[in-house]
């Protein structure tokens, strides 16, 4: 109408001139805090990025986001302890996020779909790695994403690791390993099996290798001082494991003792129960709550008829007999003796006393820093003292699992690249971690876990079949959308919904918001009400 | 509940939007193309619920009739914050007369679309508390008896705001306001007293009443969505946090709304025809306490703690969650 | 075509040719005929589309007009008294936003006491609201000024009030020559706003105006009356020219060309008075009258042209500016100030007091032989004023002095204190 009355009529949204963006004397921002989970994975996955992918059904975007830090999906969705989920913000809302079961989903999905990964354009660069474990094959997988040429030397028959040699079949069926371990040679990466090395430098000399990778593992079993050790049927657990994977199975009679209290004992006692001794007892001199083995793993042994004898130790081995003695804990949680004695019968003792490194191969190896335990020193970059190689996983000082393994892996080959191409890598400054009272929880859906189906139990004590089975993919989905996404906008567009001020500009899937400062008054609502806790607010500097 | 909660999609409904979502299950409020019928650069303060609450409410008509809106608006603060000259926040035809009068104006408007057969546009008229249950309630009265098309939405700040906050029908028990001070014997607004429109609504039979808030916006949507598809007299009672009026963090009106529901102290309800048909059930219920700590207008209650007071406020809550159940025990709802 | 018909009726059936679309009304004596007759007439279906809204209150009446009005409706109602005064926010509110309303007023008294019968204090009361106030001497004239009401109206895009006394006019039967629809259509052109609640064209109507720009709004409601004044004789022209009668304009004199005094006033009591101007006339006195039809706007300067030449201006008027005196007469001096001219304030007929020829013969001439005490009423009843004054400052618990009074004018049966 181009004759309004004056004043009392006005056009639409003149109010636009009015910038009542200079009320303001805080700003919200928009923020990506380190989500707890990414935080806590070993292997460095960014568990918060591919969940946000696998909740709309973007399975190979996710699956890719994945392997952009672990090559292993399948394998750690089914081993990995998962850090992540106690690190898990939902744990204090109702129960964590199954992460595990998603990323097993992801990777058996991968698996069945084919999906690979190209290695990067050649540099020309040649890597020798030395062990065909989750570190060795991690660091194979990254250093061939970049582009290097990488030769592995494994001492075994096949590669994995303790993959294949140590993770009973029933908690980790082979095909697994050899699917994701073939996508990896499938990038060029050589592996060559019954190699040992001998001699490190000559190795690297005549492969005219730039740099080296160690990656060898602990597979020296540690021995203990028990009168009478060398007698009967002893043999040592990860042994015992090795031999499963044997056209042979070991022969191990009746009545099985198992000693030890780590994962590896409880492994040993859940294959000896199911190669049909009738009797499987593990020992350990502290209790239950002390054993470094996790729970769910003793549960489920204790599920499959597993005996226990805690606070025991053995005293004396003899020709089918043990002597143990009960012990009780003082107040700083160590086992002492009571002078109580017990006779036990036992056909074969399995000794679960932990792993060392077996370096005898580098003892010509000049700078090499090696403790007692065979285990070797690496500075920030992984490197040892003798420049261009560099050593991960179970052999230098950390915590002795396949993620933790895997991580190092991809650490490493990220260092070697960088030695090659004569720069230091920098690890990008860490944001600070989303805890649980920066979210807004009222915004999620109650949600229970999904529960992934368990093998009967008639079953489990009798075959190798694997004991967990996977989600389905309406269930995978389901869970990870249980995922709060902390600390990272997930464009629920509540901040632009809820601005009184239309202050927020939304920029459309996947571009996220951009504050409108114009018109942002500062009142903090989107700040207050964000689920994710992802906008702050910042002082206003005028 | 006037839509069905969207479970296990991460947030479900009850953020604005959500990719995991169809585009028709997320929110108008969600979308890049809302009307945004009031716009920016309007002068509410920081935090205004009744700004967010408007915004809410004519976007979703907007879409119900396909942009076929006319809105008439009564004096008070949405008024007087997005109308002043040479500047307007409105996006629709847009007219205010006065104070009491907004629903006859609206009437108005209605019978003159009858009038000249213009019955595809629709008319909404909007006022605060002091608008709708005090001085325009005969209008209000009188545009319900005669069944009227028209949606009146009432933003319920529960007290005058504009003029710097004074009592009102709709002010609760023991608020403090300007009229009624935390001083005396019985500091704050008396116990007993004030009055309940959308049940006064309800009592006119008329076709379509509901209670909605700022904290659930789905719920709101789907109420006035489901208005606009009824001809004749509806009403739909909006509670909007007022951070000036009723001393809280404006960051905190989405809380404080989201709070006063959760606690029982306003249900949200529909009914149909004078009987009520539905209501949204309380999803983490909470003590009265927990609302009303967050607001300085009740502060008198805990400074000495006013044990009789609190227990009489939470009585209200209790019945309101009794009369409306609530907090069903079973069959277990739908959160 | 004449017919004999009641004040009201004559009013609906014009009101109806004008073919409103929105009627909102609230029954309030002497209006009630008026609206009852368009109610029926709207149920039957005799004035197309139009909506005719039973409200709860005048204040609801003519919100429901402002509504309708903004949406590009012709919108019509009608009150009186107190129920004008339950307007006035709605009255002010509609002026301002310059609303082309019209609204027949069945000029009334008012309370307290409370009082039926006619008089001016009502639409005086709303005088300055910004609404054209045009008043009618008799039913035909009632009749053709509401049929340019809707013009001016329209034209101008300011509300109008056409008043009409009280059961004097309507309530009264006379011959009253009612046009056809056709004539009707002719002169009134259909309603085209100047501006439209409209969803393809939306407009903020109504906006908070501060100091920066009030006064001048206010300038322009004025600017508008200034511009009716021009209009309103233009339209009645045209509308003499097109039904062959006079009816409306500014003023309509009456022998005032020699008359040395000029009695003026408003509506009804105008028959009365030239009445009397004949009489006056046959004995010898040079007086004339004027009917001052359009109030709001005030024709000064027609006023003015027309008094030039004479010596006093006796106006009789029927409201009470109470503490001051008149307010037709306020207005009449402030026309003519500078002249030499005596103007005389007669406060008369108030609520619904006769004013019959003797009276007013007899004050004409006292006005002319010794002067008016100013302002001067009307045959008042002094015996029973001073006996209540008395009454009053002898105690102070006096009673009530409305009943006191009727008590001393034998006028009610209770008991004398």
């Amino acid at each position: 109408m181009e004759h309004k009355p004056f004043a009392i009529t006005l056009d639409p949204a003149s109010s636009l001139a009015n910038h009542t963006g200079n009320w303001r004397t805080m700003r919200p921002i928009y923020v990506d805090h380190l989500p707890p989970c990414n935080q806590a994975c070993s292997a460095g996955e960014n568990i918060q990025g591919w969940l946000y992918e696998a909740e709309e059904g973007k399975y190979e975007r996710a699956w890719r986001k994945i392997m952009e830090d672990n090559p292993f999906p399948a394998i750690h969705g089914r081993v990995c302890y998962h850090p992540c989920e106690t690190a898990c913000n939902r744990g204090q809302l109702d129960e964590a996020v199954s992460i595990h079961a998603v990323e097993r989903f992801l990777g058996d999905y991968a698996i069945e779909q084919g999906w690979q990964i190209e290695a990067g354009e050649a540099t020309g660069k040649r890597v020798l790695i030395i062990g065909a474990g989750p570190s060795g094959l991690s660091a194979a997988y990254h250093l061939s994403r970049m582009g290097h040429a990488v030769t592995i030397y494994e001492a075994g028959p096949k590669p994995g690791g303790m993959m294949r040699f140590g993770i009973p079949q029933y908690r980790l069926p082979r095909n697994i390993v050899d699917a994701e371990i073939s996508r990896i040679t499938a990038m060029g990466v050589s592996i060559h099996v019954d190699r040992k090395v001998d001699n490190l430098e000559i190795a690297i000399i005549e492969g005219k290798f730039d740099a080296v990778f160690l990656a060898i593992g602990a597979h020296l079993s540690k021995r203990i001082d028990i009168p009478g050790r060398d007698t009967g049927r002893i043999i040592d657990a990860l042994g015992f494991l090795k031999k499963m994977e044997e056209k042979e199975v070991p022969k191990i009679g009746r009545r099985v003792v198992v000693y030890g209290g780590g994962d590896t004992a409880i492994d040993a006692a859940r294959t000896a129960k199911r190669l049909g001794a009738e009797e499987t007892l593990l020992i350990y001199r502290r209790d239950r709550e002390h054993m470094p083995a996790h729970d769910f793993e003793v549960e489920e042994a204790l599920e499959e008829g597993v005996l226990t004898r805690w606070l025991n130790m053995i005293r004396q081995i003899d020709e089918n007999r043990i002597t143990v003695e009960e012990m009780i804990l003082d107040d700083k949680g160590y086992p002492q003796p009571t002078g109580r004695i017990k006779t036990l019968e036992a056909d074969t003792i399995i000794l679960a006393m932990g792993q060392k490194v077996d370096t005898r191969f580098l003892k010509d190896v000049p700078g090499l820093d090696i403790s007692q335990d065979g285990v070797i020193q690496v500075d920030d970059t992984m490197m040892t003292g003798r420049l261009g190689v560099f050593a991960g996983g179970d052999m230098v000082p950390a915590e002795r699992t396949v993620t933790v393994a895997t991580g190092h892996g991809k650490k490493a080959a990220r260092h070697i690249d960088a030695y090659l191409n004569g720069f230091h890598y920098g690890k990008p400054p860490s944001k600070s971690v989303a805890k649980f009272d920066r979210l807004n929880t009222w915004y999620y859906t109650d949600a229970d876990k999904s529960q992934q189906p368990y093998l009967d139990l008639a079953r489990r004590r009798a075959s190798f079949e694997e004991v967990v089975g996977g989600l389905d993919a309406a269930t995978a989905l389901l869970e990870a959308r249980r995922c709060l996404s902390c600390g990272n906008c997930f464009e629920c567009d509540t901040c632009y919904g809820i601005c009184p001020d239309n202050a927020i500009i939304k920029l459309g899937s996947g571009k996220r918001y951009e504050i409108n400062l114009d018109y942002c008054k500062g009142c903090g609502m989107c700040a207050e009400e964000c689920p994710a806790g992802a906008i702050d607010m910042i002082k206003e500097m005028r | 509940m006037s839509y069905q909660r969207v479970k296990f999609y991460q947030t479900g409904t009850f953020t604005v939007g959500n990719r995991l979502l169809d585009e028709a299950d997320r929110t108008v409020q969600a979308r890049m193309d809302r009307t945004n019928s009031l716009n920016s650069g309007h002068r509410a303060c920081q935090g205004c619920g009744e700004a967010l609450g408007a915004r809410y409410a004519l976007d979703a008509v907007m879409r119900a009739t396909r942009n076929q809106l006319v809105a008439v608006n009564a004096t008070g603060c949405l008024e007087v914050f997005s109308s002043p000259y040479p500047e307007s926040a409105w996006q629709i035809p847009w007219l205010h007369s006065l104070f009491g009068n907004a629903p006859a104006v609206a009437s108005g408007v209605a019978a003159a679309l009858r009038a000249k057969g213009k019955t595809d546009i629709r008319v909404v008229a909007q006022g605060g508390d002091g608008a709708t249950v005090d001085i325009g309630f005969g209008c209000l009265s009188g545009m319900f008896e005669r069944n009227d098309d028209v949606l009146y939405i009432c933003y319920d700040n529960e007290a005058y705001m504009n003029t710097g906050v004074q009592r009102s029908g709709s002010t609760p028990a023991r608020a403090w306001t300007n009229t009624t001070q935390a001083v005396g014997t019985e500091p704050g607004n008396i116990l007993g007293v004030g009055k309940n429109l959308p049940r006064i609504a309800m009592a006119h039979g008329i076709p379509y009443v509901a209670t909605a808030s700022v904290a659930d916006l789905h719920d709101l949507e789907a109420k006035v969505t489901k208005s606009m598809s009824i001809r004749g007299a509806r009403y739909i009672h909006i509670h909007v946090p007022c951070p000036l009026g009723w001393k809280s963090d404006p960051a905190q009106t989405i809380k404080v709304a989201r709070l006063a529901v959760e606690s029982g102290l306003f249900p949200l309800i529909e009914a149909e025809w004078g009987v009520v048909t539905d209501r949204t059930c309380i999803r983490q219920q909470i003590p009265v306490e927990q609302y009303l700590a967050l607001q300085g207008r009740f502060k008198h209650l805990f400074n000495p703690r006013d044990e009789p007071s609190l227990a009489s406020i939470q009585a209200m809550a209790d019945g309101n969650i009794h009369l409306y159940n609530l907090v069903p025990t079973k069959p277990a709802m739908e959160s | 075509m004449k017919q004999q018909v009641e004040g009201s009726q004559a009013v609906a059936q014009a009101v109806a040719l004008c073919r409103p679309e929105v009627m909102a009304c609230y029954p309030i004596s002497p209006q009630t005929h008026i609206v009852e007759t368009l109610s029926r007439k709207v149920k039957a279906g005799e004035i197309g589309n139009c909506q005719f809204l039973n409200v709860e209150s005048e204040f609801g009446a003519l919100s429901v007009l402002i509504g309708a009005s903004a949406m590009g409706a012709r919108t019509y109602t009608a009150t009186t008294s107190q129920g004008l005064l339950f307007m006035a926010e709605a009255i002010y509110n509609a002026a301002g936003l310059g609303l082309p309303i019209v609204m027949t007023i069945a000029n009334r008294a008012l309370g307290a006491p409370i009082n039926i019968w006619n008089d001016h204090s009502d639409s005086m009361a709303m005088r300055d609201a910004g609404w054209i106030q045009l008043y009618a001497e008799d039913n035909q004239e009632a009749v053709d000024l509401h049929i340019q009401a809707f013009r001016l109206a329209e034209e101008l895009s300011c509300p109008v009030m056409v008043c009409m006394d009280g059961y004097i006019l309507t309530h009264a039967f006379e011959a009253v020559d009612l046009p056809e629809q056709e004539q009707v259509d002719a002169y009134l052109p259909l309603f085209e706003p100047v501006q439209l609640l409209d969803p393809q064209d939306p407009v903020s109507i109504g906006a908070m105006v501060g100091p920066d720009a009030f006064a001048e709004v206010r300038y322009l409601a004025h600017h508008k009356h200034l511009q009716a004044l021009e209009a309103i004789p233009r339209m009645s022209q045209e509308f003499q020219d097109m039904f062959h009668r006079t009816s409306g304009g500014l003023l309509k004199l009456y022998h005032t060309d020699d008359a040395e005094t000029l009695l003026l006033a408003l509506g009804s009591v105008n028959g009365t008075i030239k009445d009397a101007v004949d009489d006056l006339r046959e004995e010898g006195w040079p007086v004339g009258s004027i009917q001052l039809c359009s109030y709001r706007p005030f024709p000064s300067q027609a006023l003015r042209h027309v008094v030039h030449n004479a010596k006093r201006v006796v106006v009789i008027e029927k409201d009470l500016a109470v503490g001051q005196g008149g307010m037709v007469s306020s207005d009449v001096k402030m026309a003519l100030r500078g002249l030499p001219t005596i103007v005389d304030t007669v406060i008369a007929g108030l609520g619904g007091r006769a004013i019959s020829k003797a009276s007013v013969i007899d004050t004409v001439k006292a006005a002319c032989l010794e002067g008016l005490e100013e302002p001067h009423f009307l045959d008042l009843n002094w015996v029973a004023i001073n006996r209540e004054l008395t009454r009053q400052a002898e105690q102070r618990r006096s009673g009530p002095a409305p009943e006191n009074l009727l008590r001393e004018m034998g006028l009610s049966g209770g008991k004398t204190v």
